[in-house]
């Protein structure tokens, strides 16, 4: 393999560099209508009456919708495969417009006018009568007796409870001399922030409609808007330009099929929708905060006995991505650190807050943080390096899953901690740093992830793809697994490139828009999948493709099939490398042949029921300003064991990228809310504190190459991974630092002021005088 | 597309003056970093606007006949950060407005517009209390000159008559001579950031640089507007610089200041900083004037 594996330029780099690249805002049609949300300026509801004459009165404005005038079609908006199973698929809760107020934010009425100053305007203009209802942010509360209550269906708010079981907790936990280490763990609400905000048109074409959209998800979006609008679904098209990013917001139907219903209700003319920042914050989706509950009991050797792990996940007010998230956190405690004994339970809870959905890790930042947290709680408990007690008890080699069939082929996780250890020079710090005692100390702390790369068995995993032989030798190729600035689609071409046996993955041309009455069938961009799933069919159709060649070269040549290969863009004879043809001349000779014509292409789709294990770590150094309650990061590696590297430029992006996330998750990211109303406080990018680049150190990435047997390319998970590790990285490094252990994110300076006080670090006499 | 009923272009002083006169609802903008911010949130939507910004006769710094600094009111951050002047004479002003926003803030805001807004958080707001700046506007009748500390009457409001722009700051000879100071920005990131808290710190020495002669500080965010501290001020004047000092004078300006608690951050939180901020401004301050601490 030599088209796979190098550090090719991007497919799209030159038009991204060049501004040339086109949105879906770049593609929107003179004469939009243009689309505005009455967002609901109350926690919860029930929305009594809405008066429109105001807005309807100003100049420009063409319609004015209600949660009145909407079909009474819930339907669900995961970006999760559809499933033949009723009981497997998304719950349907959610109406394109609501007159029931679930939290500050919610949708209750479009404004569509000709300009953008006459929706915004005919939107304040707009006069909502509400009859109030009592709301519940927390997750704790929702649960308890009398809480407000958010849906029918779902009593008592618990959208779903899951648990797990291994061995006997309740017996085990009575071995005499046990150490007990036990914690509760919080982790914030914090929104994706990706570049572009979501955005979409829609208009009517020969009866059916189209919607160009910023989505991660086409094929999935058409059958969500059709479910919402009451059509067939293949009454909808969707077309997916470049977008601007995603992280997992738009893994989720978000204001498609709305936008879809607009252009229906103005007859068919184009409408555009297009979120602020401030909508994408509070009225998208946002990731979980999930609050855990571990109990660990430890032997004085260091080996853990038994386990409890609660989790509760606050899905705010519609189900979305609903338990997913966390079943796959908590299914990842019994395999992270394996124990004999274990009992795990897992609650998803609705709350008045944003609705939760996909966020790049997908539960285990959040689950990350509290096993690494806890786990170096134990290490400290009993007196051990924590880097010790982590070789000592993390998953082994050849540990195997028997739900995905996922087997631990290599020691990744040792050999990525070593990898780490050996960058950060971990042994002489750690001393070095233990001898720091004034205002300004330092610390080094490790945490490691677990993380599986795709959806299989949960979930249907199929890929498809097309590849046609163009007449000069390359190779179109298209696929509905989509390129969202992660880098897909170089990879794709250098797969592709691969497979077929082209010179250069430029050979390959990626048709990146999909458009899902054309791109063969795929379910999108999430989890970390892309590469991997793409892998299978592209090896699959491939073949095809290289088998419909050679049957055409061995009319145009008389050589046997089975003597012949494709190698850099040229036919050979295996017996002597001599090159018989190019991929033109075939493609030429084949096309225009007046008797036997023929355009070589190749389909196929794969299902692929595998999964793969993505491990990895993260080594972080921070200096702690005690009096001045900051911390900053000096140094911070993430070691990854993500299979053969494809791309390896594009894969060190890919780290740096979640590292930043993983910073600005650990020490300032955090939506908040006000206790009395439920309004949301710092939906913005200039109070809600996004890490910038000012605020990180140098991003090193480094990689163990362990081929994934599973994997035509050997190739796995890299998408979410290096998002997982960091906060936990950066929290032992505070406790390493201070000996504070803090067990919730972030770790900004107003939980250090508070968390130093109370440690005695330090103390403001003057507050005992007021 | 902002919603706005009219722009005004003003192309002098002079002109300016008449359409202020004339649209008595119009808001002034200079860069517009803060007024269109506003206007997209719609607090100020549909409002006619009066731009100054094509006045060029109000750009750039300058020493003035009595050695003052005049630093023109649409000269905008990254000038002034840049400006030979400041860096010589305050540059603590320059490296205070360095730390605004981004560098596209900084290339298309300015200072009038950062002290006409009225904000206690500005970030050029506490190192010119802390210089004594004078503010000069102008107006039907001509030039009206106030102490800073007068100009800002409440938060988001300032003393601008009816018929007047601001036209220059002022930083008088006296207050800048021999004088050296430090700024210290409280974020909660390292750029495009808000001030938590900002303190700003200015020294001479006397001629052996022994003992402070003057000292001055002044914070943004500690009360509703940009604040003088008298005690702390009166703690170190007339003292030899010392660690012990710095202490002292830092608990002290707990009796000048007054921070609210807010979502974005306690009183107890901007207090605490406060004084630690106070004692790393003035030790870094004397440091800067060749002093030492004791």
């Amino acid at each position: 393999m030599n088209k796979v594996g190098r550090s090719e330029v991007r497919v799209d780099g030159f038009d991204k560099a060049s501004g040339r690249t086109k949105y879906y805002e770049d593609r929107i049609p003179a004469g939009a209508l243009y689309v505005r949300i009455k967002h609901a300026e109350i926690a919860h509801a029930m929305v009594r009456s809405i008066d429109t004459s105001t807005a309807e009165a100003i100049p420009g404005v063409v319609k004015v919708l209600t949660c009145f005038d909407v079909p009474d079609l819930p339907f669900p908006t995961a970006g999760h495969p559809w499933s033949m199973d009723p009981g497997h698929q998304d719950v349907a809760d959610r109406h394109l417009l609501n007159r029931h107020v679930r939290y500050w934010g919610d949708d209750v009425a479009v404004v569509i006018a000709e300009n953008e100053v006459a929706a915004n305007q005919g939107v304040r203009a707009l006069k909502v009568e509400y009859d109030p209802l009592p709301f519940v942010l927390d997750v704790q509360k929702a649960m308890e007796p009398g809480a407000p209550q958010l849906h029918e269906r779902f009593p008592g708010n618990i959208l779903k409870h899951t648990d797990l079981r291994k061995g006997d907790y309740q017996a085990a936990i009575r071995e005499p001399g046990l150490i007990k280490v036990e914690g509760w763990y919080d982790t914030p609400t914090v929104q994706h922030c990706h570049i572009e905000n979501h955005g979409c048109f829609a208009y009517e074409e020969n009866g059916r409609i189209v919607v160009v959209s910023s989505t991660q998800i086409p094929h999935i979006i058409r059958r969500v808007v059709g479910q919402a609008l009451g059509r067939p679904w293949a009454d909808i098209e969707i077309i997916k330009p470049y977008i601007g990013g995603g992280f997992g917001n738009k893994q989720d139907a978000l204001y498609e099929p709305l936008c879809a219903w607009c252009t229906t209700q103005v007859g068919g003319r184009c409408v555009r929708l297009d979120c602020s920042r401030e909508e994408t914050f509070v009225s998208n989706r946002v990731r979980h905060a999930i609050r855990f509950h571990i109990v660990t009991w430890l032997r004085k050797d260091g080996v853990i006995a038994a386990r409890k792990v609660e989790c509760f996940s606050n899905q705010g007010a519609y189900a979305s991505h609903g338990h997913s998230i966390v079943a796959k956190a908590m299914g990842s405690f019994p395999q992270h650190y394996p124990c004999d004994n274990m009992e795990c339970d897992a609650w998803t809870v609705f709350t008045n807050r944003p609705a939760a959905g996909a966020m790049r890790g997908y539960g285990m930042p959040q689950a990350s943080f509290a096993d690494e947290s806890n786990i170096e709680d134990c290490a400290r408990a009993l007196g051990m390096d924590s880097y010790e007690f982590r070789k000592k008890n993390i998953m082994p080699q050849g540990f195997h899953d028997g739900f995905s069939g996922n087997t631990n082929y290599y020691d990744s996780y040792r050999q990525c901690m070593a990898k780490g250890a050996a960058y950060i020079d971990y042994e002489r710090k750690k001393k070095e740093f233990s001898h720091d005692t004034g205002d300004i100390r330092r610390g080094i702390g490790v945490a490691t992830f677990w993380y599986n790369t795709a959806v299989y068995p949960i979930s249907l995993e199929t890929s498809s793809n097309r590849m046609q032989l163009n007449l000069d030798g390359t190779v179109t190729f298209q696929c509905g697994e989509t390129e969202i600035g992660q880098g897909a689609d170089t990879a794709y071409a250098q797969m592709v490139a691969e497979a077929v046996g082209l010179k250069s993955y430029r050979d390959v041309h990626v048709k990146s828009c999909q458009d899902t009455d054309i791109t063969p069938t795929g379910l999108g961009a999430y989890a970390s999948r892309q590469t991997y799933v793409a892998g299978f069919s592209i090896r699959q159709t491939a073949d095809i493709l290289r088998g419909k060649i050679l049957e055409r070269a061995c009319q145009e040549t008389r050589q046997a099939v089975g003597n012949m290969d494709i190698v850099d863009g040229m036919i050979v004879r295996k017996n002597d490398d001599a090159p018989l043809m190019s991929l033109k001349e075939l493609a030429m000779t084949a096309q225009y042949d007046p008797v036997h014509s023929q355009h070589i292409t190749a389909e196929s789709t794969y299902t692929i029921r595998n999964n793969a294990y993505s491990f990895g770590c993260t080594f972080a150094e921070v200096e702690v300003d005690i009096p001045l309650c900051k911390v900053t990061v000096k140094n911070i590696v993430n070691v990854h064991d993500c299979g053969k590297l494809i791309n390896p430029a594009l894969a060190e992006a890919q780290v740096h990228g979640g590292m930043s996330m993983a910073i600005g998750y650990g020490l300032s990211e955090q939506l908040i809310f006000d206790e009395k109303t439920g309004k949301p406080l710092n939906g913005n990018l200039l109070d809600y504190k996004l890490s910038t680049f000012m605020d990180h150190p140098h991003l090193e990435a480094e990689f163990v190459e362990n081929a994934e047997p599973t994997s035509p390319f050997g190739t796995k998970a890299l998408g979410e991974p290096p998002a997982c590790s960091g906060a936990p990285a950066i929290r032992n490094a505070i406790l390493d630092a201070t000996g504070v252990a803090i067990d919730r994110t972030p770790i900004n300076p107003h939980v250090l002021f508070a968390e130093f006080t109370k440690a005695g670090l330090i103390h403001d006499d003057w507050r005992e005088e007021e | 597309m902002y919603d706005m009923k009219a722009l005004y272009e003003a192309e002098s002083v002079q002109d300016a003056i008449r359409l202020r006169l004339e649209h008595p609802e119009a808001q002034i903008i200079a860069g517009g970093s803060d007024v269109l911010v506003q206007m997209r949130e719609g607090k100020r939507s549909g409002k006619e606007l009066i731009s100054i910004y094509m006045i060029d006769a109000l750009r750039g710094v300058s020493l003035d006949e009595e050695e003052n600094l005049r630093i023109g009111s649409l000269t905008s951050f990254s000038h002034i950060t840049r400006d030979p002047l400041i860096q010589k004479y305050c540059n603590v002003l320059g490296e205070a407005v360095d730390q605004v926003g981004s560098p596209q803030i900084r290339n298309i805001g300015t200072i009038g517009g950062n002290t006409c807004n009225g904000v206690t958080s500005a970030d050029s707001a506490s190192t010119l209390h802390a210089y004594e700046a004078i503010v000069e506007l102008t107006g039907k009748d001509g030039v009206r000159r106030i102490p800073i500390h007068d100009f800002y009457i409440r938060a988001g409001q300032v003393d601008i008559r009816p018929d007047e722009i601001q036209t220059a700051i002022l930083i008088p000879k006296a207050s800048y001579e021999n004088t050296f100071g430090h700024y210290i920005k409280y974020g909660m990131r390292n750029a495009m950031e808000i001030a938590t808290l900002g303190c700003s710190v200015n020294v001479r020495l006397s001629a052996d640089r022994g003992t402070i002669q003057r000292c001055r500080i002044a914070y943004g965010v500690a009360g509703p507007v940009p604040m003088r501290c008298p005690t702390a001020e009166a703690t170190a004047n007339g003292q030899r610089p010392s660690g012990e000092l710095a202490g002292r004078f830092a608990r002290a300006v707990i009796d000048d200041i007054n921070p609210r608690d807010s979502w974005r951050a306690s009183k107890a939180f901007r207090q605490h900083i406060a004084v630690e901020m106070a004692k790393r401004a003035l030790t870094r301050a004397v440091e800067l004037a060749g002093g030492e601490m004791a």
